[in-house]
């Protein structure tokens, strides 16, 4: 009887039920928002070069570095791939939090994840600033 | 705390499983759950490929030399058939993703909806990989 009544006192600030004030870090929303985010991002990379692929006719050096040449094109690609590397250790967190239950573990392979992922977004850099 | 409390004895409870790796064989999945699974594993693979990935960017680009060297071992048709697997984990996890951006803002989540779309991923994907494929191999 007395846990009712004192539900129904704080009924008008209650933080129970469908207003309730949900407190965190936020962790997964903001690592589901930019796996989103960055999503779209290669979605219209991926469109960009599937277009210039299937329009495109005697594909040479010229052309191909051409257009990685251009500064437009050197942002647009450093932006995709820092999102994808991103996007990518979202989704490796995920694996490994599904599947491997052993904290050291899965530490350990998050850490490999992150270095690899490191490793590739600086690999990427060098590979777009050398045309 | 009561006797009667302390003495009853405990329910047994239902207990719910994930389902086990060697029940997979005759579990029938839904068409979104195959979606889902490969989209899964067509993410971990092009993960694990980057820097394969990276070098064969890193080789059409660095000069005209490595760029020739480049386009002669991608015109065997081996490395053209590899190429058309890794095209199709790419078009998969791409439309597989993008259902998931429709279902994010609640559309299509309903039995028969998610479905049809899962669906809608193989076909559209399958044909994003036939027509790359054939401009591949020099069709068009």
């Amino acid at each position: 009887m007395a846990d009712i009544n004192v539900a129904n006192n704080h009924n008008d600030d209650s933080n129970v039920g469908r207003k309730r004030l949900v407190v965190g870090a936020h962790y997964g929303l903001k690592d589901w928002m930019a796996q989103r985010i960055t999503a779209v991002i290669m979605v219209l990379y991926t469109a960009t070069l599937l277009i210039a692929f299937l329009t495109g006719q005697n594909f040479t050096y010229e052309g191909w570095a051409g257009l990685f040449a251009r500064q437009w094109f050197k942002l647009f690609s450093l932006v995709t791939f820092a999102g994808l590397f991103y996007h990518a250790w979202v989704g490796m967190r995920d694996i490994w939090m599904d599947y491997v239950k052993s904290v050291g573990l899965r530490l350990t392979l998050q850490i490999i994840t992150i270095v690899w992922l490191i490793v590739c977004a600086a690999w990427a850099v060098q590979i777009f600033w050398s045309v | 705390m009561s006797e009667a409390v302390r003495e009853a004895p405990k329910k047994q409870r239902p207990e719910f499983r994930n389902i086990h790796v060697t029940e997979l064989g005759n579990y029938r999945m839904t068409a979104g759950a195959t979606v889902s699974i490969l989209h899964r594993i067509s993410g971990f693979i092009m993960f694990a490929a980057l820097p394969v990935i990276l070098y064969m960017l890193q080789q059409s680009l660095l000069s005209e030399d490595t760029f020739k060297y480049f386009a002669g071992i991608m015109s065997h048709p081996l490395a053209k058939l590899v190429t058309v697997g890794l095209l199709w984990g790419y078009f998969h996890h791409f439309c597989a993703g993008v259902r998931h951006l429709f279902m994010d803002l609640h559309m299509g989540i309903e039995k028969q909806s998610s479905r049809q779309s899962a669906i809608i991923v193989f076909v559209v994907s399958l044909l994003l990989t036939l027509i790359t494929a054939l401009k591949l191999f020099g069709v068009f």
